[in-house]
């Protein structure tokens, strides 16, 4: 192991660049499945009883640190080699012609994965530091028909269901941003749902920003599926599996991964902009 | 009946009277050069032409001339070894152009292939990767065991053989826009690991060569795949996998 620079070599480099990537293309596969759950008509309570469980789970807590480590590894790794690949060569070509021999994307997946870290920074402070810190996370409700008159419940944990009226009487307040207390007694009742589908609707249906919102969503996605066309196939290099038995299998799987990926992420933005009734 | 005709070209070539001067790019006009010649000849009949105008002729690498030595090393018009594939510079002819181009000479460009002059540059770096573990250890004092007594499976023979066609003339690292030279590597420990006599220092070989390679201040590989497309022995994408493989062995062990 120190014989070899484990940390600091060329090749362990690239082992642990392959190895991030691929857990990260892991991650894209379970996040993915959960966001097209906001594709699913009258799905906002089963969204945040996802989103309630995405966050409070051990085991995928345990998955999460990982995401974030990997996220930041990956980075800082693939930044410090960008900077030593163009140390490399200090005095360019006049004239050069490289896509007379390599993929574009190939090329170019420091740009690309830069314009990912940004996309991600980004939509975690839109969405993931609202879940987790916003002191003014809105609770799901659901509007029953009380003898023909509509009235607004709180949906809670344990399935039950407590009026708003209550609440908008200070009754019942709210601590902690999902606990529901008795306000004379102050002992917790129930809890409720933190309401991330009514915010993500919110967010790309926003009057004045929805489709720059949407648009720059598309974008990102676009760039993440040039990042995984070179990717997905190139990590399985760097780990030193090249066979001409399985790599061309690899290679198509690679492809379809990054094309498909993107774009059932980019769809949902789109679906709900343009065609989802608030 | 020949299809040969001649041609009038312009040539931009990169110009460095030594190691530490500073270089830029000159324009020549060559006339009456003919198709069947080749790239290093046209170049010999510019040197003459500089010469006959008592000026400093342009210095550039070959020895061969056949595409086996690995000496001739020039990017034209953007592409190592110029607009052909499978072959070395030497064996590049000026069919390839036409009448009225403007043509691109330029050295290797990497950190550790500095230029000497115009467009010769120092490719040690290579030697001394070599040197860090591209042999094996034989004992040669009176006792040599004839080569064939140890069997070796045909598979594996052709492949360390197309690795060991490697000339070193480092277009790899020329074309790479890492400047990573990785394929050369590759093809220098694929070629023993997958002998049985290179097997015994396989582990040591790969860690010591990479090391090197490290300390020359080559890129770090982004499987581009360049470097296979202009390498002129269709070195391929194979052995830097192998050579990944064969690092990672060795340092878990
Ligand atoms: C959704 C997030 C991401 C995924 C799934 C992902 C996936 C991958 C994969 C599979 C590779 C191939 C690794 C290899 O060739 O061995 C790779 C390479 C690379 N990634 Fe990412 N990546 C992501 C985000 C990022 C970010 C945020 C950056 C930030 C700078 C980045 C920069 C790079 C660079 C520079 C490379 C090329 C490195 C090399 O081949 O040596 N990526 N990525
Ligand atoms: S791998 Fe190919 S391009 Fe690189 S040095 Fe060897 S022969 Fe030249
Ligand atoms: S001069 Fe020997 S390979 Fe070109």
């Amino acid at each position: 192991m120190a014989k070899s620079a484990f940390l600091k070599s060329s090749l362990a480099k690239k082992y642990w660049m392959a190895l991030t990537g691929l857990f990260l293309c892991l991650f894209l596969m379970g996040h993915l499945a959960g966001n097209l759950q906001l594709l699913v008509p009258n799905n906002a309570l089963n969204f945040n009883k996802y989103a309630l469980f995405m966050t409070t789970n051990p085991a995928v807590k345990i998955l999460s640190y990982l995401t974030y480590i990997s996220i930041i590894f990956h980075a800082i790794d693939g930044i410090m080699l960008t900077i030593q690949n163009k140390a490399a060569r200090p005095v360019g070509y006049a004239k050069s012609n490289p896509s007379a021999n390599s993929p574009w994307a190939s090329r170019n997946m420091a740009v690309l994965g830069t314009i990912i870290l940004v996309f991600i920074v980004t939509h975690m402070v839109q969405f993931w530091s609202r879940m987790h810190f916003d002191q003014n996370m809105p609770l799901q409700t659901i509007a029953i028909n009380m003898q023909g008159m509509p009235q607004e419940f709180y949906v809670t944990t344990d399935g039950g269901y407590l009026p708003k009226m209550q609440v908008d009487q200070k009754m019942i307040i709210i601590k902690d941003r999902t606990d529901f207390y008795d306000a004379a007694a102050n002992v917790k009742i129930k809890e409720g749902y933190k309401d991330l589908y009514k915010i993500t609707v919110a967010f790309f249906q926003d009057a004045k920003y929805g489709l720059i919102y949407t648009l720059l969503y598309v974008v990102a996605m676009i760039v993440m599926g040039f990042h995984l066309l070179h990717g997905f196939s190139s990590a399985f290099q760097s780990l030193g599996l090249n066979h001409s038995k399985y790599t061309p299998a690899i290679k198509t799987l690679g492809k379809g991964f990054a094309i498909l990926v993107s774009l059932l992420f980019a769809v949902i933005p789109v679906y709900i902009h343009f065609f989802l009734k608030a | 009946m020949s299809t040969a005709k001649n041609i009038n070209i312009n040539l931009k070539i990169w110009r460095q009277k030594g190691p530490n001067a500073k270089g830029s790019m000159e324009t020549y006009k060559l006339d009456n050069v003919s198709t069947a010649s080749s790239f290093l000849e046209m170049l010999d009949q510019l040197n003459e032409q500089l010469i006959n105008e008592r000026k400093e002729p342009i210095a550039f690498d070959h020895d061969c001339r056949e595409g086996i030595c690995g000496m001739c090393s020039l990017y034209i018009n953007g592409r190592a070894h110029g607009p052909d594939t499978g072959i070395t510079t030497c064996q590049l002819h000026m069919r390839m152009f036409k009448d009225g181009d403007t043509i691109y000479v330029e050295p290797w460009r990497s950190k550790a292939f500095p230029v000497i002059k115009d467009l010769v540059v120092d490719r040690s770096a290579f030697d001394r990767i070599q040197q860090a573990g591209g042999f094996v250890s034989v004992n040669t004092s009176g006792n040599t065991i004839d080569a064939n007594a140890t069997p070796v499976p045909k598979a594996d023979a052709d492949k360390s053989f197309e690795a060991a066609a490697c000339i070193g003339c480092g277009a790899c690292v020329a074309t790479c826009k890492n400047g990573s030279a990785m394929l050369f590597v590759g093809a220098k420990v694929s070629q023993y690991a997958l002998l049985p006599q290179g097997k015994v220092e396989a582990a040591q070989r790969v860690l010591n060569m990479v090391r090197q390679m490290d300390e020359e201040g080559f890129g770090n590989c982004t499987n581009t795949g360049a470097c296979e497309i202009e390498c002129p022995k269709g070195i391929s994408l194979e052995n830097i996998a192998r050579m990944n493989r064969e690092y990672l062995k060795a340092s878990l062990t």
